[in-house]
């Protein structure tokens, strides 16, 4: 056994070798062209490698070299702004070098080893530090300041460290024992990074989606499955929560997703302003993009590198927001490796151990005390595309038993041109409980019964309209044609959002507040005004009510807003004495 | 670098073939058979290692035998691209069909074709006028764009790709597409059909035809599309042609794919389909639209049977996830003799959004098209009430909604197989029908374009 083995049987991206010495997740360099991949089963002498490029052409006998690393990404400035394929290879480094096509056998860095960046010491000669402890940092973009840590697992006293401008290869910093400190730093990236510990979530992640927000809120640190059939808005919905959530690092995965997609991205983020730093959300964002016709293997891949890149940045104590789009294509590509490697397959062909991977990848949010004691968040969002829409498949549910918050996307909405097209009647979040006592302090003492009451106005209109199926909406009560019209009212007013609106994408939790607010007071300002004579038709379509509704898209909705429900109150009360 | 030839056959199953002991072979080689009879057939290696080989033989195993020769070629498919391919018919492992010559190669060009870097596409903006008012008010198609037809046996899904071949047109320059067919386990009768319309109108001659008919090999039709998007690419990116592919039928396609997964008993996914089918359907539809620097484009209509008229089967289901959209053909439409029978309702194009407006269709394209959606949804879906009530238990909006969910049908989804719409003409016709509601029931048009266009209510 040594280093080099040879081919030995090639099928499709799975390549088996001889006489390879090689420990599991190795990383080895495949035939004449050193095609990369990893090793991913050891049996006797031989070793089973998926290979992240296409392996047309290879034929047996060619040379295995293992490298003696396991996959790892870069990790230090210069992964803002950034854009990578599946396995940190930059898309415009690679577009440099081959052209227009992806071809193979070319390597490429995760970060620009040539560009020198201004390092700001923080830790002084003496010092004894200690692994995530930062040491200095770097104005990575306008916006971020990017720690420079030490690397995990590395302690020791500072003997020499000095400022100005360096690559990120060059040394910065020397410890007592001789160890060479330089601003990036290698990350295995099926290891999670270590922390201190994780914490329960307590403050919400304000993604501006009304319905996100107000009737199924996502914690910082927390987990998310979105499953929708295709045409029903997930990528949209992942595009939305990457332009307008407040998290401060945001990690964009393409995962076997389509090409045209990932260019508008590309196309739009540079352009698009983050309104909570008002700064280009290019600053903020790292995007990988695997679309579904590059290599299986490296779409495998894709999810790990970026998790342990959104790791990284929490590290430094920084609220990450992760998105996966989506976790269906990369259990996809689990399971037509595992079907190259003749597994026993569990549902549908997907390799039994799909859940537990799905429960460890997810399992890498979190809200962490970090090793250098700050908090720090990584939240997943992870979209599902169950095959026909239906979630009973088992990417879904192995996602559903992890996830503490389900944003159902349905198609029928989606065909009414309700978007988001998120269910309110399947969809749930379990983290109401723990962000409570955050919205009460920050926005007002009744909000959590705000927002039952809302739900509960929802529920009440399905269990009418299957009435109204039947009979039409005439034959019922005034008092229930009253909760349908308040209904419709939130569904039109308050769940529909425009996420290509410039205003009306994105709404603060105070202003949903005050909008679910408003809907309450037009409920029982009519429903008096009915008791006191009034007929619902006139009542209901109060000029001022059009107008609170139509205003949203203009410009401080917010402040105007107590005018515009005075109004509606008055013309309210007055359409009842007018009869 | 022809090499040795091989008697070690050891198995041989449907339309795959097992050999022993051989020099290297490479993954993806292409291999000639010499069967004892003297006739050749083709095939490529699926699975190779230092033990055994298995080839997948393109033109089906019959006669293949023990002692059938085998032959590798050292090299990986390609096809010989040149500039000569327009105007050509070629049968589904890219030999003239026409009793032509052989294409004199400019180059030869690797059949899988390497994935497009995201970083390098252009977002694709172009407005493609179809002619058809369904297509263009409502699922727009766009230059660079893969929009399939999801259709169904019986139905005219060849009729409207083939008036889209004729009429599609930029509104922004005179540049013609050039047509690349292809055809994958059609009918002869079809195939038929599509050839003597392309002869008939003249575009034969600025057409490519890959054709593989339904008694062609099964397995050859795993290739017929990459030779036919492959000529696609070289006429797009190396030509500069505006390249419209059309294939059909991708249910014929993934049924190979099926068999192939089956004779290597590979563990299958839904309905017996291999696992793999996303994937490598994707890297059939990815290989459509524009990149920085190069004029082409590469523009996707694939056609489709959707088994059973079931969406929600794999085939439509996995191809919904890659395409940019779908146009649903309808079986009740068809049956109330509308052509075009386009269901807007489940139809999408996911590129619209960002192209339609002013600069390229009409200011006021959006919220039309909004608009004339909403109606007709909302009217359909009293039909359903008014088969239960009747039709005077409805309010006045009510009434107009219904009516005017029938002049959509009438008027505007039909129309005649050579009736060409201008975009203007199509949003015409849709503020004249919308006329027939009250303009306070059209709560998605914005004021300014009622002021604008509107029959009636507009301000002059």
């Amino acid at each position: 056994m040594s280093e080099n083995g040879q081919i030995y049987r090639i099928s499709g991206p799975v390549v088996t070798a001889i006489g390879l010495d090689a420990k599991m997740y190795d990383v080895v360099r495949v035939g004449d062209e050193g095609l990369m991949g990893e090793v991913i089963e050891l049996h006797g002498e031989k070793a089973v490698i998926q290979v992240y490029e296409d392996t047309s052409g290879v034929r047996p006998g060619e040379p295995v070299i293992n490298t003696g690393l396991t996959l790892a990404v870069q990790l230090g400035p210069g992964l803002l702004t950034q854009i990578y394929d599946g396995i940190q290879r930059p898309l415009p480094v690679m577009q440099e070098k081959m052209g227009t096509f992806i071809t193979r056998g070319v390597d490429a860095d995760g970060l620009n080893q040539e560009k020198k960046w201004k390092f700001e010491p923080t830790a002084k000669k003496g010092e004894k530090v200690e692994g995530g402890q930062t040491i200095g940092t770097v104005q990575e973009t306008e916006t971020i300041v990017h720690k420079i840590m030490i690397p995990p697992n590395t302690t020791g006293t500072v003997k020499s460290i000095k400022g100005g401008d360096f690559t990120v290869s060059e040394t910065v910093c020397t410890l007592d024992d001789g160890t060479e400190i330089a601003m990036m730093q290698r990350w295995p990236v099926r290891a999670p990074r270590p922390y201190r510990q994780k914490y329960a979530p307590d403050t919400p992640l304000v993604t501006g989606m009304r319905i996100l927000d107000f009737l199924f809120p996502l914690a910082k640190g927390g987990a998310a499955g979105i499953p929708g059939p295709f045409g029903s808005g997930k990528t949209v919905t992942q595009q939305s929560l990457a332009k307008y959530s407040d998290a401060q690092i945001v990690v964009y995965i393409g995962c076997g997703e389509r090409g045209n997609e990932m260019t508008e991205v590309l196309d739009e983020f540079p352009e698009l302003i983050d309104p909570n730093t008002g700064k280009p959300l290019m600053n903020r964002t790292v995007m990988i993009a695997n679309t579904s016709n590059m290599p299986v293997a490296a779409r495998e891949a894709s999810v790990y590198t970026g998790i342990t890149i959104a790791e990284y940045f929490r590290d430094m104590g920084y609220d990450v927001a992760l998105m996966a789009d989506s976790t269906s294509r990369w259990a996809e590509a689990m399971r037509e490796i595992s079907s190259r490697l003749e597994e026993m397959p569990g549902e549908e062909g997907y390799p039994a151990y799909l859940s537990s991977r799905l429960a460890e990848f997810y399992e890498r949010a979190g809200r962490v005390e970090t090793l250098e004691g700050e908090d720090g968040s990584v939240t997943v969002i992870g979209a599902v595309s169950p095959p026909g829409g239906d979630i009973s498949e088992p990417v879904s549910q192995g996602t559903l038993r992890i996830v503490k918050v389900f944003w159902g996307l349905d198609a029928p909405l989606a065909r009414q041109r309700h978007f988001p097209a998120i269910n309110w009647l399947n969809s749930y979040s379990l983290y109401p409980q723990s962000l409570d006592q955050w919205f009460k302090d920050n926005i007002a003492a009744d909000y959590p019964e705000v927002r039952t009451e809302i739900s509960s106005l929802l529920q009440v209109e399905a269990e009418l309209q299957e009435i109204v199926q039947l009979v039409g909406s005439d034959a019922l009560p005034v008092d229930q044609q009253l909760t349908l019209e308040v209904a419709r009212m939130i569904r039109e007013f308050f769940l529909q959002q425009n996420a290509f609106h410039e205003i009306d994408a994105f709404t603060g939790v105070e202003q949903q507040y005050h909008m679910a607010k408003a809907i309450l007071t037009f409920q029982s300002e009519a429903k008096t005004a009915i008791e006191a004579g009034g007929v619902l038709e006139d009542v209901v379509n109060v000029p001022a009510r059009s107008n609170l509704m139509r205003a949203r898209f203009e410009d401080d909705y917010l402040s105007r807003m107590e005018g515009l429900v005075d109004e509606m109150t008055k013309q309210i009360t007055a359409a009842a004495e007018g009869n | 670098m022809a090499g040795k030839e091989y008697r070690t056959i050891t198995d041989v199953k449907g339309p795959l073939v097992f050999l022993d002991k051989t020099e290297p072979v490479a993954f993806g080689e292409i291999v000639e058979l010499r069967l004892t009879d003297g006739s050749m057939k083709n095939g490529q290696v699926l699975d190779t290692s230092d033990d055994l080989v298995v080839v997948q033989v393109f033109e089906g195993t019959a006669g293949v035998d023990r002692t059938t020769g085998v032959k590798f070629l050292g090299d990986v498919f390609k096809l010989p691209v040149s500039k000569d391919l327009v105007g050509r018919i070629l049968d589904g492992a890219g030999r003239p069909r026409d009793g032509g010559p052989e294409i004199v190669a400019e180059s030869n060009a690797d059949i899988i074709g390497a994935a497009i870097n995201p970083y390098a596409r252009q977002r694709p903006h172009d407005f493609i006028q179809t002619g058809i008012s369904a297509i263009d008010c409502c699922t727009t198609l766009v230059r660079g764009q893969k929009l399939p037809i999801f259709s169904a046996s019986g139905l005219p899904h060849n009729d409207i790709a083939l008036q889209i071949a004729r009429q599609a047109k930029l509104t922004a320059s005179d540049e013609q597409f050039i047509v690349v067919f292809c055809a994958m386990g059609i009918t002869a009768e079809e195939y038929n059909f599509f050839r003597s319309d392309l002869e008939r109108t003249g575009a034969l001659e600025n057409a490519v035809l890959f054709v593989n008919l339904a008694d062609d090999p099964a397995v050859e039709r795993l290739i017929t599309p990459r030779l036919a998007l492959t000529a696609a690419e070289y006429l797009a990116f190396e030509q500069d042609y505006h390249v419209l592919v059309i294939y059909t039928d991708v249910t014929n396609y993934c049924d190979a794919l099926r068999q192939i997964g089956a004779a290597r008993e590979e563990v299958p996914g839904r309905r017996g389909y291999p696992g793999y089918m996303y994937t490598d359907l994707a890297m059939l539809y990815e290989r459509a639209g524009l990149v920085k620097g190069k004029k082409g484009s590469i523009t996707q209509f694939p056609i489709l049977t959707m088994p059973g008229d079931d969406i929600t089967h794999p085939i439509p289901d996995l191809s919904g996830y890659i395409t940019e959209g779908q146009i649903v053909i309808s079986r009740e439409l068809h049956g109330s003799g509308i052509y075009p029978p386009i269901n807007v309702l489940p139809s999408l194009s996911r590129l619209m959004g960002g192209t339609i407006g002013e600069k390229t269709t009409r200011e006021d394209h959006k919220c039309v098209s909004d608009q004339m959606y909403a109606a007709y949804a909302q009217g359909r879906e009293l039909r359903g009430l008014v088969a239960i009530v009747g039709e005077d238990a409805l309010n006045e909006r009510d009434k107009q909604l219904l009516s005017f969910s029938g002049l959509f049908e009438d008027k505007f989804l039909r129309q005649g197989r050579y009736e060409d719409r201008s975009i203007d003409e199509t949003l015409d016709l849709c503020w004249n029908l919308m006329q027939t509601i009250e303009t306070k029931y059209l709560v998605r048009l914005d004021q300014q374009w009622i002021d604008k266009y509107h029959p009636t209510d507009k301000k002059e």
